[in-house]
């Protein structure tokens, strides 16, 4: 199995086309990592079914595509990123714009919010707060058979940089607003680095889209670093249109007593892949991950978490849910790891799918590896249809079968919504899955891309 | 036939009981009443071997024995029954298997052969009809399902099974209607004998109704505070706890 | 209390395999070793037809070209084919029509394991076939099921007589190229058990094989077919033990059940292979692949296992439900004690309209134990109104196991159900205590409870296979609790 792929070789021609135009652009503590990632990356390749963690999910489609590759920022282009509207009203949150995976201000890459909180570019950071940078930059992206997250490391260059001062509360969410717009084909690669230290409390909102009807691969990588006693929340809302690949992965370390969440809103998109990995690094740290699609058309959506219970005392919870409509097919892939000393753990999950259409298709491989005896571990999955009870009982208080049959859904997604803790994202997410469920929103909001 | 002495004990380094002294005889119903907190069930659980509290001085003599040197099962099969608070749910153990398991190990223990199967039904039939409880529960997985009173009903059931010497009933009377109440305290008094004793532990009167107990202790943060006979009981209905609050207070003070 | 836990785990886990001991019975063998010459030596010594040897070989060929699967979740030392003696046979008497002409040693054996081969001194309402090593030995009550239209024999004997029979069936659910193990039995299976159900009739006995591996350095390889004709009932039991060596034992059977239209077949295993001494040293590798078709409307296989043997097991007891209506089950008890590993579960592929499958996995792990269920449920496009439940619940004794659920769940049809529920815990201190305060020893109080959470399974099985699988449980976890 020596012969690497056709695609595999494709990237890693563009690494070797590309690497010194990358490098110079990027800070040198950044560039040291590149070429071990970029050892390992032709190691490991672009991950294919074979590979268990993307078993039911197949790449080739956008990775075998012949891309601009955009290495270096447009600066032209800024002015119209920065003039994008967030449609959630009422949403009061510190705006951070992204376009095409690069931090485009003009003015100032970073940004100092009340208490010491500092927001920008990740590649400024690498060289403004290079201390606190190079302790965590590299740190917890790790992985042993997936190929993207070292393509990642070879080769992106800026992203999202945040750090929340030890015991500082932020008030107001930040919010991520990822555009990707183009008028050619693009490839893009980010990477963000957010530090939450000892006993603060912050929350990120991650919205991605895409503002052009170009063909689109985006990979990106998140570290998160949550010092003890510290609270982080983390909620990502998709939107993109059917021509748009987005991997998003997600490394969450937590330090004792920290407590986090992961919310994974897939409302729109061609072929999603989000890998969230919790890393539960500290006695009493406690971890919630949650997951919600609504697809349709040929969409493909795959989640993919891994809760690693490193320490004892942990608590952890997953719930995954997703509403397959048309032809759209969907993955969870849990896995709850209970190390040898991680006694005192507990540990749930839950994944639960709708199917709509006889073309629909879900695969679900939840997983339990325990290693420590005395745990409470358990997990759950289905997939099949509204119950039939609970329809009937709607449907004889007088409710029509299409709008018991909403209700149902909603009440199926909503599950997953609550968990949101900013309201008025939560009454947005509420609003958009049911504009969503009712057919309204057969395009992304904002978005002007009709597609599909 | 029970004898303690002194007993102090602590959970995870906090103490509990502060010198508890006692004597029970054969025949004698204790009641051992005290408000939420004063240290009743700790009492129970040293009693019966529970290994989260720590016995940190004092002695217990049973029928002539060191009490606190006897493992849990020994200590049964001995004759000491618990009636516990809250009764475990075993899930796929039926009540039949789980008391025939019992009952011949209390056997083998006097050097008895094991009952055969019929015998052995034929007293648990026999014993249902007694405590009067429903013979459907005994068909069960022991405790799975049932509701509180069920769970409270089949304690006394496992005890007519067991016929322990010395019970120890802890809050039997807690979540109980009137008629399980009864059913339970009816349980009690038949099976009362001039040899064997009951410690009947409870936080209201109205169980004392039908259980007529000989001694009435008043456990109060970890010490008996008042022994008396049974009228004591209807004093603590009338005036509540607060009264011997304040007297031990007073007596502190003076 | 946790003193005395720690005593009596170790007093149980040092306990004496039972069937440990070895028997002297005159034995034919070929060289180790394996080649196309020594496929070609096994089918001669049996006298096969042609069309079986091209079948063996054609196999072999095949198996040439493959590796050993490395996805399951074990860790198996590597296996030398060469050290390995592909055929060994108790030496041939002349007719085997009467029991008395059976090596007396041969019959001491049985009667050691507690299959007596007389059939006055059986169970009544089991019929017996007894496999050692390479060949079956003997089969029990073979006429009065033949009064019936039953056939029980031994695979060779069916080779012989009903030939048509096993070229219509045999490879026609589990193919030559399924997987490694499952060729390497197709070019070197010796010997094992054949059974046929006519039509309509209900088989009044349990059908039963009994396998013991016995000399050194052999391997087993067994393979059982299995028909159970339109509107006919079995059940059918088989059971395995094995001399106590050093030396790991490789066993790679088949099984192979095709259920017709309204038929049913129970198939229900105690595993006891010699699980390999204390600190992990010998024991046989169980690497088996068994399979049932569910071919026609309104069939049913369930499958029972009770897995406490073995130093590895490998294994998926799988139903592919072809027919509309059809059926399957999967019972499972898998015991991971000292250094045994196991990763066992069932495939249950939906093909037909209104299938229906049941999955109840309990996985107990003590010692150095680790024991994973991987399973997969399939519902295919076509495959309507199919419902699925599992469960797989793993109880974990002591702080050095591991317990570990790989379900893997593929639905293609808007109609199904699909439910997969699984929870790993450990036995309760307060369930001990429980028991303990009722004069139950721990030992037993743990006996108890580890029989009552598998009795969901023990009791699928046959009455004469509860109390010996029940007993082999005791046996092998009583008082192991950390």
């Amino acid at each position: 199995m020596n012969g690497k792929s056709e695609i595999t070789e494709k990237y890693l021609g563009l690494y070797k086309d590309n690497i010194n135009k990358i490098s110079g652009i990027s800070s040198a503590f950044i560039n040291s990592f590149r070429a071990p990632a970029f050892e390992k990356f032709s190691e490991l390749g672009i991950p294919t079914k074979k590979n268990e963690a993307y078993k039911y999910t197949n790449l080739n489609i956008f990775f075998d595509h012949d891309y601009e590759n955009y290495f270096m920022p447009v600066p032209s282009d800024f002015i119209k990123a920065e003039e994008f509207r967030c449609d959630v009203t009422d949403l009061d949150a510190h705006g951070i714009v992204l376009l095409n995976g690069f931090y485009p201000t003009l003015n100032e890459k970073l940004r100092q919010l009340p208490s010491g909180v500092w927001i920008g570019s990740l590649n400024e950071a690498a060289v403004r707060f290079a201390d606190i940078f190079e302790k965590h930059f590299g740190k917890y992206a790790k992985s042993e058979t997936d190929g993207l997250i070292h393509l990642n490391t070879a080769m992106a260059s800026d992203g999202v940089f945040v750090y929340i001062p030890e015991g500082v509360t932020l008030s107001k969410p930040v919010q991520v607003v990822n555009l990707v717009q183009s008028d050619e084909d693009m490839f893009n690669q980010h990477r963000n680095l957010i530090i939450a230290e000892k006993n603060s409390v912050f929350s990120i909102i991650i919205c991605d889209h895409t503002l052009s009807p170009q063909k689109f691969l985006t990979n990106a990588v998140t570290e998160v670093f949550v010092g003890e006693n510290a609270h982080f929340d983390i909620i990502r809302v998709q939107n993109e249109h059917n021509n748009a690949c987005k991997i998003t992965n997600t490394f969450i370390h937590q330090e004792k007593n920290s407590v986090t969440s992961s919310n994974n809103i897939t409302l729109h998109g061609g072929l999603i892949r989000n890998s969230t990995y919790h890393h539960l690094g500290g006695e009493g740290a406690e971890s919630y991950s949650y997951g919600l699609f609504l697809a349709d058309k040929w969409q493909h959506i795959d989640n993919f978490v891994n809760m690693d219970h490193a320490f004892p005392n942990c608590t952890s919870n997953q719930l995954f849910k997703g509403v397959l409509d048309d032809m759209s097919t969907g993955a969870f892939n849990g896995r709850i790891l209970v190390r040898p000393d991680a006694q005192g753990t507990l540990a749930y999950q839950k994944n639960n799918n709708i199917l709509l259409t006889d073309d629909a298709k879900m695969d679900t491989k939840p997983q339990l590896e325990i290693f420590a005896d005395d745990v409470k571990c358990s997990h759950g999955a289905t997939i099949g249809q509204l119950d039939d009870d609970a329809l009937f009982y709607l449907q004889s208080r007088g409710i029509d079968k299409r709008e018991a049959r909403l209700m149902l859904m909603f009440g199926f997604a909503h599950e997953v919504i609550q968990n949101i803790k900013i309201e008025p994202l939560r009454e947005r997410m509420d609003n958009l899955v049911m504009q969503r469920l009712k057919g309204e929103l057969s395009r992304c909001a904002s978005c002007m891309v009709k597609c599909g | 036939m029970l004898i303690i002495n002194n007993l102090k004990a602590s959970i995870e380094g906090k103490s509990i009981l502060k010198g508890i002294s006692l004597e029970v005889k054969p025949g004698e119903i204790h009641a051992i009443m005290g408000p939420n907190g004063s240290g009743k069930s700790t009492l129970a659980a040293v009693l019966a071997g529970r290994e989260f509290v720590e016995v940190t001085e004092g002695t217990v003599s049973y029928l002539g024995k060191n009490l606190l040197e006897m493992a849990a099962e020994d200590r049964a099969k001995e004759g000491i029954f618990l009636g516990f608070q809250y009764p475990i749910e075993i899930p796929g153990v039926s009540m039949v298997n789980f008391m025939k398991t019992a009952v011949n190990e209390h056997r083998k223990h006097k050097g008895l052969e094991p009952l055969s199967a019929s015998d052995f039904l034929k007293m648990m039939r026999d014993k249902k009809e007694l405590v009067e409880i429903d013979s459907k529960l005994a068909n069960r997985s022991v405790n799975e399902g049932f509701s509180g009173g069920e769970k409270k009903k089949n304690e006394i059931f496992q005890m007519a099974m067991l016929e322990p010497k010395l019970a120890i009933l802890d809050e039997t009377d807690s979540g109980l209607d009137i008629d399980a109440l009864r059913i339970v305290a009816n349980g009690v008094n038949k099976l009362k004998r001039p040899d064997n004793s009951f410690i009947v532990i409870t936080h209201y009167q109205r169980l004392l109704d039908y259980i007529i107990p000989d001694v009435v202790h008043v456990l109060y943060d970890g010490r008996i505070v008042k022994t008396a006979g049974k009228e004591l009981a209807i004093e603590l209905e009338e005036k509540g706890y607060d009264w011997i609050k304040k007297e031990v207070e007073n007596n502190v003070i003076a | 209390m946790e003193k005395d836990q720690d005593k009596i785990l170790s007093d149980v886990t040092t306990g004496e395999y039972k069937y440990g001991f070895y028997s002297d019975i005159e034995m034919d063998r070929i060289p180790k070793g394996l080649s196309e010459e020594v496929v070609r030596i096994i089918s001669a010594k049996k006298k096969e037809p042609e069309w079986l040897l091209d079948f063996r070989l054609k196999s072999y060929r095949h198996w040439l070209t493959m590796k050993m699967p490395t996805w399951a979740n074990l860790k198996i030392a590597p296996i030398n084919y060469q050290e390995i003696i592909f055929y060994a046979a108790p030496k041939e008497r002349k007719n085997l029509n009467n029991v008395d002409d059976i090596d007396p040693e041969l019959k001491k054996t049985f009667d050691k394991l507690g299959i007596p081969l007389e059939e006055q001194k059986h169970l009544a309402g089991v019929a017996v076939d007894a496999v050692i090593d390479s060949v079956s030995v003997k089969t029990t009550f073979k006429e009065t099921l033949a009064e019936m239209g039953i056939i029980f024999c031994s695979f060779s004997d069916a080779v012989k007589e009903y030939p048509d029979l096993v070229k219509r069936y045999m490879g026609s659910v589990v193919p030559y190229t399924d997987n490694f193990f499952a060729t390497l039995n197709s070019a070197v299976f010796s010997d094992g058990s054949f059974c046929y159900i006519p039509k309509g009739v209900r088989c009044p006995m349990e059908l039963s094989t009994y396998f013991r591996i016995n000399s050194a350095n052999t391997g087993q390889f067994e393979r059982t077919l299995l028909i159970a004709d339109e509107e006919s009932y079995v059940s059918y039991l088989e059971g395995c033990t094995a001399p106590s060596r050093d030396e790991n034992q490789l066993h790679a059977a088949i099984v192979e059940i095709v259920a017709e239209k309204n038929a049913e077949v129970k198939y229900s295993t105690v595993q006891n292979w010699y699980p390999g001494d204390k600190e992990g040293k010998g024991g046989v590798f169980n690497f088996v692949t068994k399979r049932g078709m569910c071919k026609g409307e309104n069939s049913k296989i369930s499958w029972t296992q009770i897995e406490t043997g073995s130093a590895i097991t490998w294994k998926y007891p799988s139903c592919i439900l072809r027919g509309d209506n059809s059926t399957g089950e999967f019972y499972s008890v898998a015991v991971t004690n000292n250094y045994q590993q196991a990763d066992t579960g069932t495939k249950m592929t939906h093909i037909g309209k209104n299938t229906k499958s049941t999955i109840v996995s309990k996985g107990i792990s003590a010692g150095h134990g680790q024991n994973s269920y991987r399973g997969l449920v399939k519902v295919l496009k076509n495959a309507s109104n199919a419902r699925n439940y599992s469960q797989c619940d793993s109880l974990l004794l002591g702080d050095k196991c591991g317990a570990h659920t790989f379900p893997y769940l593929e639905v293609d049809n808007q109609t199904a159900i699909v439910e997969h529920e699984a929870t790993t815990s450990k036995i309760g201190e307060d369930q001990i205590f429980y028991c303990n305060q009722r004069g139950i020893s721990t030992e037993d109080a743990i006996g108890l409870i580890v029989n009552g959470y598998a009795r969901e399974v023990i009791n699928k099985l046959p009455m004469e296979f509860a109390v010996e699988a029940q007993k082999l449980l005791q046996i092998s976890l009583e008082g192991s609790v950390g």
